[in-house]
């Protein structure tokens, strides 16, 4: 058999002469072959708002974890960290995709050029007033115990809702969740043996852990409150309704505090989910611009 | 492009022989990841892979090898498709692959974790994962880290001989 010198020019082979769209994903459209036909009874759109409800959710969080590189407290972590970010891309990368082949692209597809994919131009082409990602996922972190307190919320979370949407009557989205859930249960894992080994550590590690705490829960309050998008596709059996993984997610939030001799804040009352309908803070459209940058002062850029 | 096909051969005997691009000591099929082939009623050779992480790197160099490769042999047109489901499993990596593998010094996976649809435990003690050291053999090795250069691995140590060595995390 013949082998290529290297990855990329196995790339240059596999695209001819097209070139490569700069951000390095262009390679491979990770829903190829896959069939994308919507189950019968199941609104287009509703799908699609769905996808990118989850999929932001992944998205930021993964830019969130990368700020990370080059400044964790050791080089492992720098791996872990890394891997688990890269878990929560590919996942955003199906899920946006999954949101891009049932139509759902919004003012995106007309600023993207052409040739650059559906996936992409839902990454690169929002504007944060287009992004459904919830507040829990955009605040930047002061410090490492914030970043580990906030990815075991987060990961507590995704992991319940996940476990329940491999049940989803739509076949993509069921096979997206059961891989992610096989990932999101060594990230949540992860985190909570940071937490545990901060909150239960020094005088300083435990007062920075209990501060990160106190600063996550009230991002907590939009989380378990369904849109009506959510409302209508778990009737339509492809969602799931945040208020029902709520007891779970705290039940495991308070056994990794508690073995952490950390404090739970009250719980936040529950409030209006602004941010899947996109009603974001300062941080996601700063987040926004690193992200994108590139992309949109250079949208035909090819390597 | 028209790739008109000019071989007889069975296109499974070509795709078993292309490389994982991370563990080059690996087929695509020992590591699992190749899940059919077959040739449709037109002649496209259809080749169905999955990706053993959601954010596996590889996918858009292995769809590449495949396609290369089938061509290299004198298969026309190829079509290589993703497959989701059901979710890739360590438990996949057959038996030539766990001993390729620990040819290489990578410690092969135990069995996966069994996963029912209920709500998912916590581990909050050091991982239970064990290996043996596939240098000397000793089952006496420690993790270090519980990821490493790719998703798939963990770095450990052996206590007998000392020296560090990766492993094939279960999933």
């Amino acid at each position: 058999m013949v082998h290529e010198e290297t990855a990329y020019e196995s790339l240059v082979h596999a695209h001819g002469d097209e070139g490569h769209w700069v951000f390095g994903t262009g390679f491979d459209d990770p829903l190829a072959g896959v069939d994308t036909s919507v189950p019968p009874g199941v609104d287009r759109a509703d799908l699609g708002a769905y996808c990118l409800m989850l999929g932001d959710d992944a998205l930021v969080l993964s830019q969130r974890l990368t700020e990370w590189i080059t400044r964790a407290p050791e080089l492992e972590e720098e791996v872990a960290i890394g891997n688990i970010a890269l878990d929560l891309l590919g996942q955003a990368r199906l899920l946006l995709a999954r949101a891009g082949s049932v139509g759902e692209l919004g003012r995106s597809r007309s600023l993207a050029t052409g040739s650059v994919p559906d996936e992409d131009a839902l990454a690169y082409f929002r504007d944060a007033d287009e992004f459904r990602c919830t507040p829990l996922v955009e605040e930047p972190d002061g410090d490492f115990a914030h970043a580990m307190v906030r990815l075991l919320v987060a990961s507590s979370f995704r992991l319940a809702v996940l476990a329940r949407l491999r049940g989803s009557r739509d076949p993509v989205v069921a096979a997206i969740a059961a891989k992610g859930v096989n990932e999101l249960t060594y990230h949540r894992d992860h985190a909570a043996r940071w937490v545990l080994r901060l909150g239960d550590g020094t005088d300083e590690s435990h007062r920075r852990a209990q501060r990160a705490v106190d600063a996550i829960w009230p991002l907590t309050a939009q989380l378990f409150t369904a849109t009506g998008v959510e409302r209508r596709l778990v009737a339509a059996g492809v969602a799931v309704d945040p208020s029902s993984v709520r007891d779970e997610v705290r039940r495991v939030l308070a056994e990794v505090l508690a073995r952490g001799t950390l404090t739970a804040p009250p719980e936040p009352p529950d409030a209006e989910p602004a941010g899947r309908s996109g009603e974001h803070g300062p941080a996601l459209t700063e987040l926004l611009s690193t992200l994108q940058g590139l992309a949109r002062r250079h949208p035909a850029s090819t390597w | 492009m028209v790739n008109v096909m000019t071989t007889t051969l069975d296109p499974r005997s070509v795709a078993v022989t292309v490389t994982d691009p991370e563990l080059p000591m690996l087929t695509l099929d020992d590591l699992g990841v190749l899940r059919d082939v077959r040739t449709a009623d037109d002649g496209t050779v259809v080749v169905e892979i999955t990706p053993t992480y959601s954010g596996c790197p590889a996918m858009g160099t292995m769809r590449a090898d495949l396609v290369h490769a089938l061509h290299a042999a004198g298969f026309g047109d190829v079509d290589v498709r993703t497959v989701l489901s059901p979710p890739w499993s360590t438990d996949w990596i057959t038996a030539e692959g766990r001993r390729k593998l620990r040819e290489a010094g990578i410690a092969p996976p135990g069995p996966a974790p069994v996963r029912d649809a209920g709500p998912l435990p916590l581990s909050l003690g050091p991982t239970r994962r064990t290996a043996s050291c596939p240098l000397c053999g000793s089952p006496d090795t420690e993790e270090i880290s519980e990821f490493s250069a790719t998703a798939c691995k963990a770095l450990r140590r052996c206590r007998a001989c000392r020296e560090p060595f990766e492993h094939v995390k279960e999933i």
